[in-house]
């Protein structure tokens, strides 16, 4: 398919990224996202707050900062009770507010499934856009939040899950990452995404292919949510995961050591993941340590390499 | 004599659920497991060996699979 374009088009369709870039002015560019799906909690206020950090992310990842907002909705008016969608917008409006979001509008449409999500917009200086290239070797890979949402999501629709991961999952999900999008801003970033339905493998090959550099990670520097590798080890993966997997191995090495476990995992969807960001080797220990304190699962997982060309390497 | 879990049409966890319920009830023995989604089998066959059992056969049938586990 052949998209329009013009010369201020900074980021835009001809290569997989989280956002659109466009330039306003040369101190001003504009970034556009839009995500929205059904519940993936019982509980519709945190369903509103998970779908409004999610959508928001786009934005962090791109280096920008949300501006303004609006809600899309889809919902079964006949068969469910309008508080529920209350309590939904106010999940997602107390989301915008903590990440000082305006809601200017939007859309609503009856269907026989709920649905909630944003449009976002965001700004960001045109030079200091973060995409999904420009990573170099010896930079170092970390991510900002542990891995597993989809597979412990899975365990809740089985009624296998316990309270307490149930509770850690929905709060890790409903955590901007407004806080770790401030602190990178400070480092020496070459490269950033958000881990999202392709898993953190899924948006990795994205970055690698085509990139002429690998990267290697270490899979137990990876973190992963309690509980999780038991569930994935019970066959509690999400038909996401698997077609992850299936999409994405060719380009993978797994060393046979790494458990099938762990592979799924790395491959689970994510609902509103983590930053994955690629910084400067010798700025990694220092970004870090100041990510520490705003996201406290933040690690340093991998390395970017100069072989093997255009393919991710795991080691255990 | 293997007792048969046909969960066809379903979509997972439902066809992890019922094997592992299926595996609880008979203890030892063969299970043959109906599916008919690549997820399903892939899962199907976790569940089982995380339970200890084997998957001793995985035949393609019609639209989907017919999965045989074991344990003596």
């Amino acid at each position: 398919m052949k998209f329009p374009t013009d010369e201020n088009l900074i980021v835009g369709l001809d290569r997989a990224d989280d956002a659109g870039v466009y330039k306003v002015t040369d101190n001003l560019a504009m970034i556009q996202t839009v995500d929205f799906f059904t519940p993936i909690v019982d509980d519709p206020y945190w369903f509103g707050q998970i779908a409004a950090a999610n959508a928001m992310s786009d934005i962090y990842a791109m280096g920008g900062v949300p501006k303004t907002a609006m809600n899309l909705v889809a919902f079964p008016v006949k068969q469910m009770d309008i508080s529920v969608l209350r309590q939904i917008i106010q999940g997602g409006l107390d989301k915008m507010t903590e990440a000082d979001v305006v809601l200017v509008g939007g859309h609503s449409v009856e269907d026989d499934e709920l649905k909630y999500g944003l449009s976002v917009t965001g700004f960001v200086h045109p030079d200091r856009v973060l995409t999904k290239k420009g990573f170099r070797p010896g930079d170092r890979l970390i991510l900002t939040k542990p891995l597993g949402t989809g597979i412990i999501n899975t365990a809740i629709k089985a009624g296998l899950a316990s309270k307490q991961i149930t509770k850690t999952v929905t709060e890790v999900m409903a955590t901007l990452n407004r806080d770790a999008a401030r602190v990178m801003a400070d480092y020496p970033v070459h490269a950033c995404t958000d881990i999202t339905g392709f898993g953190l493998l899924g948006h990795m090959a994205e970055m690698v292919v085509d990139s002429g550099l690998g990267i290697r990670i270490s899979a137990e520097s990876v973190p992963i949510l309690p509980e999780v590798l038991n569930y994935a080890g019970m066959g509690l993966i999400p038909a996401g995961g698997h077609k992850n997997r299936e999409f994405r191995e060719s380009v993978v090495d797994f060393q046979p050591s790494i458990p099938r476990a762990v592979q799924d995992v790395l491959f689970d969807p994510q609902t509103s993941g983590g930053l994955l960001i690629c910084v400067d080797g010798e700025s990694s220990d220092a970004l870090l340590a100041s990510l520490k304190e705003v996201a406290q699962d933040a690690a340093i997982i991998g390395e970017v390499t100069m072989e093997p060309k255009n393919r991710i390497t795991l080691s255990p | 004599m293997s007792t048969v879990v046909d969960a066809r049409g379903l979509s997972c966890p439902q066809p992890v659920l019922m094997t592992l319920d299926e595996i609880k009830k008979v203890n030892k023995g063969e299970i043959e497991v109906l599916v008919d989604t690549d997820t399903s089998k892939e899962n199907v066959t976790r569940a089982a060996e995380s339970q200890g059992w084997q998957v001793k056969e995985i035949q393609g049938k019609g639209e989907g699979y017919r999965i045989i586990i074991n344990k003596d």
